[in-house]
């Protein structure tokens, strides 16, 4: 029983740093997401946070700037101008119409400065709601597309 | 063809639900006909659903592009190797890979057992043939792959219509080892349902003896092995595909890889525990219960999307079926133990702190906490949502930060663990065992101090390095040396002989000296440095001691896509040392870009050069070099893994008299054959 206990102490000691380093561990990596719509009712020490928005790139937003690049992302109706200064280039992922994450902090005028940026092309390789490719009639669900196109899928 | 594929699904779904009602049938009636079709039902679906896979192997093959999978997934140009691989680069292929997998780990239990362990079987199909109930499901009715494009035709009639060409298979796909790492992965996750299906079939069944846990724990270890080579694969894939210069980001799917894989490393340590001395017999079935379920949890983390991005949870149809399978298997599992928990009673109890049960309890404890931040760190945008309203996710700083010092006390039990006795060790033998190969280790830390080795958790693993090397190679050479003095035969064929008398314990130290180089690799990155620039033509990069020169842009085609390459000539210390030939490669079939990293690797260090992009200003071509140390020891621990691994499978090469015969008491040093002689004598008396 005396061995099961000091068994039961070092585990227990064990245990407490670990939840003390996951702890800090948090604090310090810790990322809010935020729907562009959220973002707009953020405010005070809450906006000074690292966060994280997500959004599809605005079709001939993408302006290229010296030291930075701006586009604005749209989410639900809601959009959001992004500057992105971070020094890794773009991924090539990163064209008109993909889903963008963007990773950075909100300035006080709305404009959202980036320091990373996600992109993928999901509609690439998932058949996405409504995407048409050119030169072909590739539909695939009836589920996913809504009344108005010809082509639709079955089993 | 889609329609046979399809037909196969369906015909399997069926018999493996009959399966499951007869097998239980068979088992409340005790009617042995009844019992027997459930195992041939098992079998029939493994049939099935390898027929199926086959045809869509098929599909893939010759471009039928009716078919919508095939269409996302391949094109005409893609080379039928990667047409393989397209096979499981999406959402239905990859769960119809899944129940093919399952099928080939059923029919090889199926047929390896034939006609042993009556009592137990019936339980197992049951329990199998379930799992392959529900990913039929997935494959028949919620994401089957054999759907095919049709468009209302004259008369409103549907036509299949078949597109000119497919989408093509993902750029960051389409690399040799893509084709090997899911495959291994898979066996890795899939191959857990074989000893889940034991543990819980014992436990139903309320086997008698120890005789399902040798079982459960052989299935465990080839699992393990398959696992541990599926997340170093994919860590290779990622270091040498998507060019961020790393192997490991704690991205949720890697961490789903890596949560059964510690949990299953627990267990093959713990089990230990019940083989020997009959306790933890609670904690290993959960143990086995718990890595399976992490196994389904992974398949359902990576195919779903959930922790990743939100809106993927909403679109994919799986979700809530993999939840609900979750919870029907937690609740069986519950359910057994609570109605059988009399039939895990622990036979002894833990006698002292020194002792081999003690290491292997904190190892289960490390090991278990390693999981659970692992899990909490991947769940916690889900958590944070639901508790506070606001996603919060937390990036790799909290997991390092745990699981550092995890896995550096990890490194340190490896040492110190094995060669502690059962039951309660002495001092004496304590410094018998552990003073050389820690005086080694200190002596390797007070050297690489002055060198430059600053770094905390670096240096720390160093010296534990040293140290369980030396534990690790001090038992090799003990054991060996008393083996050639009584043969004769020289030192080599003694370290050879001695490993196969006791695959198990050495196949051991060689896993835990291919984890010591896994360790060393990845210490490593407490040292990386990287450097990016705009590199026209003729400038030079420095980087470490090395000298990149920048000769030529070139544009070459490809098979399936055209090559941007960059030609660079790395030097070391102003001597040449190789030619580097980072690409970036564009495919037409998705209008997508990907890169090609070149590197230069050594057992000193990687140099890692990615052609980045152009620079959005003037269009210079943007490179970025890594200097990587130590990346080379990680695969090269990974290669010890395995070979340890399937050296723990082979079968013992000697009868235990001829043990026991050599086991002298007058040598210190024989006390490695006492204890492979006692080691022997106590399996064989359960036999």
């Amino acid at each position: 029983m005396k061995t099961q206990a000091k068994f039961i102490a070092v585990a227990g000691i064990i245990v407490i740093t670990l939840v003390w380093l996951g702890w800090v561990g948090v604090t310090e990596s810790k990322t809010y997401y935020y729907t562009i719509e959220e973002l707009g009712a953020v405010q005070g020490d809450r906006a000074a946070q690292r966060m994280r928005v997500g959004g599809d790139i605005r079709a001939g937003s993408i302006t290229r700037l010296s030291g930075r690049v701006d586009f604005v992302i749209e989410q639900e109706g809601h959009s959001l101008e992004v500057s992105y200064v971070g020094r890794d280039p773009l991924p090539d992922t990163f064209t008109d119409r993909a889903q963008a994450l963007v990773e950075g902090q909100l300035m006080p005028d709305g404009r959202f400065v980036a320091e990373k940026v996600q992109a993928k092309c999901a509609s690439k390789y998932e058949a996405a709601p409504g995407e048409t490719k050119p030169g072909g009639t590739s539909g695939y669900d009836s589920k996913e597309k809504p009344g108005g196109s010809k082509s639709s899928a079955s089993r | 063809m889609d329609i046979f594929g399809s037909f196969t699904l369906i015909l399997g779904f069926v018999c493996a639900v009959y399966a499951v009602g007869a097998g239980i049938a068979g088992i409340s009636t005790r009617h042995p006909l009844l019992v027997k079709s459930a195992r041939q039902a098992s079998l029939a679906v493994c049939a099935l659903v390898t027929l199926g896979t086959a045809s869509l192997a098929y599909l893939f093959l010759v471009n039928d592009f009716s078919n919508a999978y095939v269409t996302s997934h391949s094109s005409r140009e893609l080379p039928a190797f990667y047409k393989f691989a397209a096979l499981w680069a999406g959402q239905e292929g990859s769960l119809l890979f899944w129940s093919f997998i399952l099928a080939l780990f059923v029919a090889s239990v199926l047929i390896s057992n034939r006609g042993k362990h009556p009592e137990l079987m019936p339980y197992v199909v049951v329990v199998m043939a379930g799992v392959q109930t529900f990913f039929l499901i997935l494959n028949v009715f919620i994401v089957s792959p054999f759907r095919v494009l049709a468009a209302e035709g004259a008369g409103g009639a549907m036509q299949i219509v078949a597109q000119a060409d497919g989408r093509g298979l993902n750029p960051l796909l389409q690399y040799p080892e893509m084709v090997i790492h899911p495959p291994m992965l898979y066996l890795g996750y899939v191959g857990f349902t074989v000893p889940f299906a034991f543990a819980l079939a014992a436990l139903l069944g309320r086997y008698p003896g120890e005789k399902w846990i040798h079982i459960t724990r052989r299935w465990t270890m080839i699992t393990w092995g398959f696992l541990s080579l599926g997340i170093l694969l994919g860590a290779h894939w990622a270091y040498a595909v998507l060019g961020w210069g790393g192997y490991w980001s704690w991205d949720p799917v890697e961490n789903a890889s890596l949560m059964p894989w510690l949990t299953g490393t627990a267990f093959l340590h713990s089990v230990m525990m019940q083989e020997k001395r009959g306790m933890l017999k609670v904690w290993n079935i959960w143990l086995v219960f718990a890595t399976f379920l992490l196994c389904v949890f992974g398949t359902f983390l990576t195919r779903s999307g959930v922790v990743s991005s939100v809106h993927a949870f909403a679109q994919s149809p799986i979700g809530p079926w993999f939840v609900g399978f979750i919870l029907l298997a937690l609740a069986i599992c519950i359910w057994a133990f609570l109605k059988n928990r009399d039939y895990l009673r622990s036979q002894n109890q833990l006698d002292s702190m020194l002792s081999r049960e003690s290491s292997f309890l904190f190892n289960n404890l490390i090991l278990l906490a390693a999981c659970f931040a692992v899990l909490w760190g991947t769940l916690f945008p889900v958590i944070s949502e639901a508790v506070q309203g606001t996603k919060i996710s937390v990036g790799p700083p909290f997991f390092n930060k745990v699981n550092i010092p995890i896995a550096l006390f990890l490194l340190f039990l490896t040492g110190v663990g094995p060669l502690l006795a059962w039951r309660k060790t002495s001092l004496d033998s304590l410094k018998r065992n552990f003073g050389w190969p820690l005086a080694a280790g200190l002596v390797a830390g007070a050297i690489a101090w002055p060198l430059g080795f600053r770094n905390f958790y670096a240096l720390v693993c160093l010296i534990l390095s040293v140290f369980v090397t030396g534990t690790i190679l001090s038992e090799f050479f003990r054991g060996a040396r008393v083996i050639s003095s009584r043969t004769g035969r020289n030192f080599f064929s003694g370290v050879a002989q001695l490993t196969m008398r006791n695959t198990r314990r050495y196949g051991g130290y060689v896993v835990h000296l291919g984890m010591v180089l896994v360790f060393i690799g990845v210490s490593g990155a407490a040292f990386n440095q990287d450097t990016q620039m705009e590199m026209p033509p003729g400038t030079t990069m420095q980087i470490g001691p090395y000298t990149l020169v920048c000769q030529a842009f070139t544009t070459m085609p490809g098979p399936n896509f055209t090559a941007e390459r960059a030609t660079l000539e790395a030097l070391r210390d102003g001597k040449q040392v190789m030619m580097l030939y980072p690409e970036r490669r564009f495919f037409p079939a998705s209008e997508v870009t990907s890169t090609m990293i070149a590197i230069y690797s050594t057992l000193r260090e990687d140099l890692y050069v990615v052609y980045a992009g152009r620079s959005p200003d003037n269009n210079v071509p943007i490179l970025h070099a890594y200097l990587n140390p130590l990346v080379k020891w990680i695969w090269l621990g990974g290669i010890v893994v395995v070979f340890g691994t399937g050296l723990c499978l082979l079968p013992n090469r000697q009868p235990p008299a001829a043990a026991r015969e050599s086991a002298g008491p007058q040598a210190p040093a024989a006390r490695e054959e006492t204890e492979v002689a006692a080691e022997r004598n106590h399996v064989g008396s359960r036999r």
